[in-house]
Order: structure tokens, then C-alpha cells, then sequence
């Protein structure tokens, strides 16, 4: 009974995954990747929530009745470009942060800028 | 003009990738400013009818809600707008003289289309009635807002922007699990049809869970106690223009968005039942106001000081909403665009200052009162009405806040609002005294007045801290209307 | 001739205008003090106007703006209003002459911002004065403490610095934390801030309440220096002698005393006080401070400090006579008011023209000074009698009603602590004047050398107000009737 909703399953844990390696690593880095599969995991659920069981695509065709909700799809194409330009921007920081400090480590930032 | 809502988010939106093709900055300022004039013309327009004919409900490429994108401009966004649109305006027109301190020149074209960028989201936020909308406009000017602070001078601001990356991410994130949530029961985004279906939904936990969600993103966003920790960094390394955009907009939007959210889709007695959100949120923002406003009076840096007092007040209007009623209600939206117009004359003035002296360490202050009279005017003038003096914006706030308090019987929340109130007085008046009664040092002795376009807007600014502090009409009456809307669930 | 309305707005107005002159002025030191005099005396000329015209049986008003609904920022004459528009604007010009040589004589720097501040505190104090309602009250009570605070600081050393800020502190502190809820709350529950006499309050408003609210305006009301919030005032002495004399013997502090009156009279009712339960818990309070401060005043060295606590004191004088809730109280504090102005007035400048002329601030140093500045410690003795009460002085009045209104109210205690008061009042001021004159055996008759009495136009000043405190003695009829009229 449980395992039937094995999807949200899935969802959760990568979406723990993605949270626990955002707080936990200190290499900015690590974080992104965090960051990533956190969002990841949100797309996931979207996608999951419109699909139908036996639906197919949206497209009509005489003889298919039964099609998954287009919408979810279509909103999380939206959210994966939004993913990509925050990556993108991220480790765009990243490098920046790696020329001015010569680090990519957060302790070593933190004492850099306490001194 | 029926496309006035959906222009004022496109003009700047579309004036982005000009920007980028025009890439001088001399005309790239003057397109700013142009587009940022123009977008407050029309958030004055949509105002004025909206008192004259209601509500505005736009339909997007001409597809009927809900099926469409709706654009619904009621009296709260219209209100929200003007202030957003106003300052933005303000802020480029000073942004000519004001970047040369923190931005290289080859850099400042850039700076202008981000700028451009984030408006257009903030806005987008306030005009759309499309909760998945709110997401990607959101997005938009977070992303754009990264941006901005990353051009800082110093190399801090590179880690500040980063952190607030992380940390503006996650919010985003939780809100569009929230979204999901609620669509996946509603089956719709529209916010007006999601409000009609939300009480049929037979799922309580679910709806419950999706607020939380969405709940605790915003607050991210709009740096609630104990949420605020990305605010300071940002805040104090971004360039002193952007500081000024930032601080009088982007946290105003996100207490908008909390607002809408709250009191537009799942209504104003929401989960009280099971929730104590209104406790949860006058104990939170009183703390807020007390531990920013204690650690406001220790800082050395005046950036981070009124970037410390920022987390403080946005304290009060959560104190607001967390009293439950319309007077409560109305002295957040007050405070709203009050504390805008404080914040915004503040960091114009301190961007003049860093204009001159490079810099805004206490240090830097020494001796001004003499060679910047006009800048330390200013400075003076928004602090005594971030004090709540009679006769600035400041007053009306706290007058609206004390009144909620006490009319709910709340005696001892008036009174803590109060007495932080005197913090307030402690950390301005620290400036005030190292600029008029300490002789100028060799860092600030040749400091001179700011240009004269910074110190117009500035004084713009100033101007409308107390004209509106005596001819209340507009700011009350706009926000008690609205109040008494989101109270009553009517749109 | 001028309409009393017109005559209204332009006694707030009038200061206020000085200032563009004062500052076009700044490098013409004649033309400004010209422009400072000739302000001081146009306005108390319009004073002047408006008490006949309300003595003819008019009452004035103007309203100038509705800030929000209920909330007007709008003037009435009034008896007490008058009362204290007169003595504050005739002070001025007293003061300013004073000022004059003061200010030349001490070579003090930021002259011309020392007079602009002036003028708004003086427009903060007429508009105090002819307030219709607490808002307004409020708005201009905090602008007088803003447009003081540069002359407190007006040295600008540390010393300075630290007491603008336990002035600052604790008047704003107080203003905001006690005062404004206060306002609100009335706001709140009886839905009017006009002075009205009789009270605002509807007749069965819980008196638990009214009793709470009456604390928090006592307290809020920092300006009338009640225990424990009565630091400010000697902190404020560092300012230049002219500040202390008009804005802390007479503007500021009354301003503190005549809201006190206000709200007494006008926002609770002297009947309704009569029933609260703190009342009398104030009352006490009060008596507290007379004593305990008198008792400080002796230990202090320094005259002007010594004078900064006997104002303490007498500021409870007057609030204790309105927590009397009888209308002799109410009289007598009316009347002291006045009375204590002009002779604490007369202190300061003699303690200023001391410390120009002969350099001496302390008063141990002051022996035999009598010998050569006969005049000043002449007008010294004057006001010393005036505060104390002693005929022939006008200081007796009020002394006398303050008793009469205890009495009448049974409070026995009160009369005693009245009596007892003015015994410590002869012990340390007194003996100023008195050693000046009869140095004793142990110091030489000649005294220092080479000390003449201060410059002229200070000597002129501190005539006129000792002349005065003689004068109300003998003619007090025309400000008992003023005093008298308070509470309707």
C-alpha cells in the first residue's frame, strides 16, 4: 500500500539528498550539486502528479480517450530553465569567488574574510 | 489603455535586452530611467482607476481565465506597484552619478539591464493573478538580484551573493512545492479560482502542508527572524545604488506576497484552528525587531546598520499581520510603503556619502554634518522617521501599529513596539553624533556635497517622508480599503 | 487690525518666519540679534493681542490639517494657554537681550545656529501653548525636545555630547514608551483627543483603566521631571546659560508642567481624577521628589547644577497641585507656573553673568563676589526669595494656593512636605547671596580682583525679571484671574 505511492518515495528522498549535501558540504561546489538535485527532486513530483496511469500523451487521436494532464509538464519545463539559469549563475559565482579568494571551501572563505 | 497592466511588467521586461544591445552607459542610464519613469506613470494610472472602476482583471493573449494568464490588479497591487515603481524611478535617476563609486564604468550597462530585469520581476509578482506566474517572476528578479549584488566592489559581496543564491533557491523551491501541492488539488493556478475551490478541497492535511511550504519560502524571502541571516551581506557589499533599490522594494514584494498568499488564496482564518500563526508571527517579529535592532546599535558599518534595522522592521509589519485585524492588517500595508520611502531616502543619502568619501563605516561619517549639510539632512530626517517622530510616515506606521495592538487588547505588544521604537533612536543618533560633532578626519575632509541628481532623488524621497506623514489621505485610505478586502475575503 | 484667528497662526508662524532672516543674516551679528529682538517683541506684542481679545470673551481657533480622521493639528486660546504664551514670549525677549551680551561676552562659536534653534523652539513652545487637542500637544512637544537638543550640545565637547544624549534619551524615551500609548489608548477609548472641559472620558469607563493611563501619562510626560525620570534636566545644564534659563527654567519645563494641566483638567477632569486610584500614589510620588531633590540640590557645588534640582522640585510643585484635583491646587499651579519662571529665570542669568564676568561656576568660589557685582547678587537674593515664597515676592501667591488646595483636598502630608520644602529652599539658596555679601571673618573684605558686573544688555535682563517677581507680588490680580479660569 505503501510502496504504491513508491514515486513520492523517490521524490522525498532525493529531495533529503539534495537539502542534507546543501547544509552539510562546505565546497561550493558540492552545495550547487545540493542545490540541484533538491530541485530535482520538486520536478519529479510535478511531473508525476500529471501523469495519468494508462494515459498517454496529449495528442488527439481517434481511439485514445485517456491522456496525461499536459500542464504540470509544461510548467516544469518552465522551472528546469529557471533551475538551469541558477546553476548557471551559481557557478559563475563560483569561479568568481575561486579567483578573488583561491578557495572553494566555506571555512576557508569564512576565515579569509574574519581576518 | 486596457493593456496598462501587462505594459507595466513588459516595458522593463522588454527594455532588458535593449539594454544589452545599446551597452553605453550615458544612454543606457537615460533608457533606465525612461522606462522606470514611464512604469511609474502607468502604476499612478492603474491606481487611479482602480479607485474609479474597481478591480482590473487583464487577460493574457486574450485566453479566458482560468484557463489563461490573468493579470488583476486590485487595490493592493496597485498600491504596491506605485511604491515599487516610484522608488525604482528614484533610485535610476541617481544611479548616474551614484554607481562611479562601486561599479566600473564598462561594467554599469550591465548593471542597468539587470536592473531593468529585477523591476520587471518585482513587479510581475505584484501584477499577476497566476500563482505559477508569482513563481517565474519571483525567479526572475531573485536571479537578477544575485547579479546585482555580485557586482559589489568588494569580494565579500561575491560570498554574500552566493549565500543569498543558496539560501533564495531553497525559498523559491519550497514555494513551488507548495504550488504543487495546491494545484494538484485544485487542479487550477488561477488565484481567484484556487480561492473559490480551496474550501471544497477534502484534504485538510495536504492544504495544510502546502501552506507551510509556501509560508516558510516567502518568509525566506522577505528575511524574517530567524530567516534573515543572508539579508546583512547583501545589503551592506552590494553596490549603494542597488542597496537602495533592494532595500526599498524587494522585501517590500515579498511581505506583498505573503499577504496575497495568506489572505487572498487561503483566507484570512486559515488554519488558525490548528495553527497559531498569528501567535507565531507576533512572537517572531517582535523578536525580529528586538535582536536586529540590538545587534543595529553595535555595528560599525552604517550599510549594515540600517540593514540590521531593515530585518527590524519588517519585524513590525509581521507584528501587524500577526494581530489579526484590519487596523493591524492596515498598519502592515502602512508601514509597507512607508518604510519604503524611509529606506529609500537612507541608502540614496549613504550611497551619496560613499559617492564622496568611499566608503560607510562609522569612520566615514566624521565631521559631515558640516561638509555634506544636505546628504546629513536627509539622513537625519529618514532616521528621525524610522523613530516614528510626529509629522514623517514613521509616525503613521506606529500610530496604526499601537492603535491594532491595543484595540485587541494586546497592551503589552504596544508596549514593546514602543520601547523599540528608542533602540531606533539609539543606533541614528550614533551617526548623528560622529557627523556633527566630530571634526573631519583626513578620510573625510575633502568630502564635498553629492551631485545633484543623487541628492534631488534623495530629497524626493525625503519630501514624501513627511508630506505623507501630514496628508495621510492617499496611504490610509488606499490601505484601509484593501485591508478591509483581504479581511473579508473579497478580492 | 487683525482677526484673533489671524492673530493665532501667526504667533506659531512668527518664529519660525525669523529663520530665513536669521540665516541671510549669519555674517551681520548686529542685523541678526536685530532680527531676533524685533521677532521676540512682534510676538509677544500678538500675545498680548490675543489675551484681550480672549479677555474681551473671545476664543480664537484655527485648524490647520486633519492628519487622519479625528486627528487635527489645530489651535484654541485657552486661559492657561495665554498664561503661558505670555510669560514664554515675554521671557524671550528678556532672554535675548540677555543672550546678546552673553554670547559676545563668552565668544561662542555657531552663534547663528544657536538663534535659528531659538526661534523653533520658541514656535514649538506657542504652538504647545494653543493647542486644541493631545495630538497636536504631542507633535510640538516632540519637535521642542528635537529643536533643543543642538543647543544643549551647543559646545560640542564629550561632556557635551553625553548629556545631549541622557537628554535625548530619556525625553523621547519617555514620550514614546509612556506618553504615546497613552495618547493612543485615550484615542482608543474615548474617540477624542480635544481638551474639553470636564474630560473626555465617558462616565463609565473602567477606572482601573483611567487610573493606568494617568501613570503613563505622568511618566510620559518627561518634560515635568518627576522621579525617576528627572535626569535629563540636570544633564541638560551643560548647554550655554541663556538655554538653561529660558528653555530649562521656563519652555521645556513648563511645557512638561503645562501638559501635566492639560491632561488633568482637560482630558480626565478634575473629577474624574479626584476618584483614581493612583492619584494619590502620584501625589506621593511627587511630594517624593520635592523632597529628595531639594535634599541633592544642597549637596550640589556647582550653581547651576544646584538650580537644575531646585527646578526639579518645584516642577513637582505643580504637578502635585493638579493631582490635588481641587481647582485652588489647580490655581496655585496655574499661578507658579509664572511665578517660578520669572524667578528661577533670574537665577540662571545672575548664575551666567557670574560665570562671564568672574569666571565662577562653583558656588564655594562666590564669597565675597557681592563686593563687586553688587547688582547681580542684588537680583540673586531677589529670585532666591520669589522660589522660596517669602513676600515681598510673587513666588508667595502661588505658594499660598498650593498649601490652600492641599489643605482643602485633606491632604495634610502634602502641606507639611510644602513647609518643609521651603525650609530646604532657604538652606541652599539663600546662603549664596548672603555669604557674597558678608564673606565672614576668615576671607579677605576686598575679595577678587579685577571682576566688574557683566556686559550691559545681561544687566538690563536679569533687572526686569527681578523687577517682575516684585512687581506680581503686588499686582497679581490680572494673572489670578488668568490662573483662575484654567479648568472651565
Amino acid at each position: 500500500m505503501i510502496l504504491d505511492l513508491y514515486n513520492y518515495w523517490v521524490v522525498i528522498a532525493l529531495m533529503m539528498v539534495g537539502f542534507y549535501s546543501v547544509i552539510v558540504r562546505g565546497n561550493l561546489i558540492k552545495k550547487l550539486i545540493g542545490l540541484n538535485i533538491f530541485q530535482t527532486s520538486v520536478f519529479i513530483f510535478y511531473i508525476s502528479v500529471g501523469k495519468v496511469d494508462g494515459g498517454t500523451a496529449p495528442i488527439l487521436v481517434d481511439g485514445v480517450t485517456l491522456y496525461s494532464n499536459p500542464l504540470p509538464h509544461v510548467l516544469i519545463l518552465t522551472a528546469i530553465v529557471v533551475g538551469i539559469a541558477t546553476l548557471a549563475l551559481a557557478l559563475a559565482l563560483v569561479v568568481r569567488i575561486k579567483d578573488a579568494y583561491g578557495t572553494v571551501e566555506e571555512e576557508e572563505i569564512r576565515e579569509i574574510d574574519e581576518q | 489603455m486596457v493593456h496598462l497592466p501587462v505594459l507595466q511588467v513588459v516595458i522593463p521586461l522588454m527594455a532588458a535586452p535593449a539594454l544589452l544591445l545599446l551597452n553605453r552607459p550615458w544612454q543606457s542610464w537615460l533608457l533606465t530611467c525612461l522606462v522606470t519613469i514611464t512604469a511609474f506613470a502607468i502604476s499612478v494610472s492603474l491606481l487611479g482607476t482602480v479607485y474609479s472602476t474597481g478591480t482590473i482583471s487583464y487577460e493574457l493573449g486574450g485566453w479566458e481565465p482560468p484557463w489563461g494568464i490573468e493579470y488583476r490588479i486590485d487595490l493592493l497591487s496597485a498600491y504596491v506597484l506605485l511604491i515599487v515603481s516610484g522608488v525604482a524611478a528614484l533610485v535610476a535617476v541617481a544611479s548616474r552619478q551614484g554607481l562611479d563609486a562601486d561599479v566600473a564604468t564598462d561594467k554599469q550597462p550591465t548593471l542597468y539591464v539587470l536592473y531593468c530585469l529585477c523591476l520587471a520581476g518585482l513587479l510581475g509578482i505584484v501584477a499577476t493573478g497566476d500563482l505559477f506566474n508569482v513563481f517565474v517572476f519571483l525567479e526572475i528578479s531573485s536571479l537578477s538580484t544575485y547579479a546585482l549584488i555580485a557586482m559589489g566592489p568588494h569580494r565579500r559581496a561575491l560570498w554574500a551573493s552566493y549565500q543569498y543564491l543558496v539560501v533564495g533557491t531553497i525559498g523559491a523551491t519550497f514555494l513551488l512545492i507548495g504550488i504543487g501541492f495546491i494545484y494538484s488539488l485544485t487542479g487550477t493556478l488561477n488565484m481567484q479560482d484556487i480561492a473559490a475551490r480551496l474550501p471544497l478541497v477534502d484534504a485538510d492535511r495536504t492544504v495544510h502542508t502546502a501552506f507551510a511550504f509556501i509560508v516558510v519560502g516567502v518568509c525566506l524571502k522577505l528575511a524574517l527572524f530567524p530567516l534573515h541571516f543572508w539579508l546583512p551581506n547583501a545589503y551592506t557589499y552590494a553596490p549603494s545604488i542597488v542597496t537602495a533599490f533592494l532595500a526599498a522594494t524587494s522585501t517590500k514584494v515579498a511581505v506583498y506576497l505573503l499577504i496575497r498568499l495568506h489572505y487572498s488564496i487561503f483566507g484570512a482564518n486559515f488554519a488558525l484552528d490548528v495553527l497559531p500563526l498569528n501567535l507565531l508571527f507576533l512572537i517572531l517579529g517582535l523578536a525580529g525587531v528586538f535582536a536586529a535592532s540590538l545587534v543595529a546599535v553595535q555595528q560599525p558599518n552604517v550599510k549594515r546598520l540600517f540593514a540590521y534595522s531593515s530585518i527590524a522592521q519588517i519585524g513590525y509589519m509581521i507584528v501587524g499581520l500577526g494581530l489579526g485585524t484590519v487596523i493591524g492588517l492596515q498598519a502592515t500595508l502602512l508601514h509597507l510603503f512607508n518604510h519604503a520611502l524611509m529606506k529609500g531616502a537612507l541608502f540614496l543619502a549613504i550611497a551619496g556619502v560613499v559617492y564622496r568619501v568611499g566608503g560607510s563605516d562609522l569612520a566615514h561619517f566624521a565631521g559631515l554634518g558640516r561638509l555634506m549639510p544636505w546628504t546629513m539632512a536627509a539622513i537625519v530626517i529618514g532616521g528621525l522617521s524610522l523613530i516614528g517622530v510626529p509629522l514623517t510616515v514613521g509616525f503613521i506606521s506606529k500610530w496604526y501599529l499601537v492603535l491594532g495592538a491595543i484595540e485587541a487588547g494586546l497592551w503589552p505588544v504596544a508596549g514593546l513596539v514602543l520601547i523599540a521604537s528608542v533602540l531606533a533612536l539609539f543606533y541614528v543618533w550614533r551617526i548623528v553624533e560622529v557627523a556633527y560633532f566630530e571634526s573631519p578626519t583626513a578620510l573625510t575632509e575633502s568630502a564635498r556635497e553629492a551631485p545633484l541628481g543623487m541628492l534631488l532623488a534623495t530629497w524626493v524621497l525625503v519630501g514624501a517622508n513627511i508630506y505623507f506623514g501630514i496628508d495621510t489621505e492617499l496611504t490610509r485610505q488606499t490601505s484601509e480599503l484593501a485591508a478591509q478586502h483581504l479581511m473579508g475575503g473579497q478580492p | 487690525m487683525m482677526g484673533a484667528q489671524q492673530v493665532l497662526q501667526w504667533v506659531v508662524l512668527l518664529p519660525a518666519m525669523a529663520i530665513p532672516l536669521l540665516l541671510l543674516a549669519r555674517h551681520y551679528p548686529n542685523i541678526r540679534e536685530g532680527v531676533s529682538l524685533l521677532a521676540s517683541i512682534t510676538l509677544f506684542a500678538l500675545v498680548t493681542m490675543l489675551y484681550r481679545d480672549f479677555t474681551a470673551g473671545g476664543s480664537a481657533e484655527a485648524v490647520w490639517i486633519a492628519i487622519m480622521p479625528g486627528l487635527e493639528i489645530s489651535f484654541r486660546v485657552d486661559a492657561l494657554g495665554v498664561l503661558f504664551a505670555l510669560v514664554a514670549s515675554f521671557l524671550w525677549i528678556v532672554t535675548t537681550l540677555y543672550a546678546i551680551g552673553y554670547m559676545r561676552a563668552h565668544a561662542e562659536d555657531n552663534q547663528t545656529r544657536f538663534y535659528v534653534f531659538f526661534a523653533v523652539s520658541i514656535a514649538s513652545v506657542m504652538a504647545i501653548a494653543f493647542s486644541a487637542n493631545l495630538f497636536t500637544l504631542f507633535i510640538f512637544y516632540e519637535m521642542l525636545t528635537l529643536a533643543t537638543y543642538p543647543l544643549v550640545t551647543h559646545a560640542g565637547t564629550a561632556k557635551a555630547r553625553a548629556g545631549g544624549r541622557t537628554y535625548l534619551t530619556i525625553l523621547v524615551g519617555t514620550s514614546i514608551v509612556f506618553f504615546l500609548p497613552a495618547i493612543i489608548a485615550t484615542y482608543a477609548i474615548s474617540g477624542s483627543l480635544t481638551f474639553t472641559p470636564g474630560g473626555v472620558f465617558a462616565a463609565d469607563t473602567s477606572p482601573v483603566l483611567l487610573g493606568a493611563l494617568l501613570v503613563l501619562f505622568i511618566f510620559g510626560i518627561g518634560k515635568a521631571a518627576i522621579m525617576p525620570f528627572h535626569r535629563w534636566l540636570p544633564a541638560a545644564m551643560v548647554a550655554p546659560t541663556p538655554v538653561s534659563s529660558l528653555l530649562h527654567a521656563v519652555a521645556v519645563v513648563k511645557a512638561g508642567v503645562f501638559s501635566v494641566i492639560k491632561v488633568g483638567a482637560l482630558i480626565f477632569g478634575l473629577d474624574t481624577l479626584a476618584g483614581l486610584w493612583s492619584t494619590d500614589l502620584l501625589l506621593y510620588l511627587c511630594a517624593f521628589t520635592v523632597i529628595v531633590a531639594s535634599l541633592v540640590a544642597m549637596r550640589q557645588d556647582n550653581l547651576k547644577a544646584r538650580l537644575a534640582y531646585s527646578t526639579v522640585s518645584q516642577l513637582s510643585y505643580m504637578t502635585a497641585g493638579v493631582l490635588l484635583a481641587t481647582s485652588t491646587g489647580l490655581l496655585g499651579s496655574s499661578m507658579h507656573i509664572a511665578m517660578h519662571a520669572l524667578g528661577k529665570i533670574t537665577l540662571f542669568f545672575c548664575a551666567g553673568a557670574i560665570l562671564v564676568a568672574a569666571h565662577k561656576s562653583d558656588i564655594s568660589q562666590m564669597r565675597g563676589l557681592g563686593r563687586q557685582m553688587p547688582f547681580t547678587m542684588m537680583a540673586f537674593f531677589v529670585g532666591s526669595l520669589s522660589i522660596i515664597g517669602l513676600p515681598p515676592t510673587g513666588g508667595t501667591w502661588s505658594k499660598w494656593y498650593l498649601i490652600t488646595g492641599s489643605l482643602e483636598a485633606d491632604q495634610l502630608a502634602l502641606v507639611i512636605v510644602l513647609m518643609l520644602s521651603s525650609l530646604l529652599n532657604i538652606a541652599y539658596l539663600l546662603p549664596i547671596p548672603l555669604r557674597a555679601f558678608f564673606p565672614g571673618e576668615a576671607h579677605p573684605v576686598e575679595g577678587p580682583v579685577g571682576i566688574r558686573e557683566a556686559p550691559l544688555p545681561s544687566l538690563i535682563a536679569i533687572g526686569i525679571t527681578s523687577l517682575m517677581c516684585l512687581l506680581l507680588f503686588l499686582f497679581p490680580q490680572r494673572l489670578y484671574d488668568l490662573a483662575s479660569a484654567v479648568g472651565g
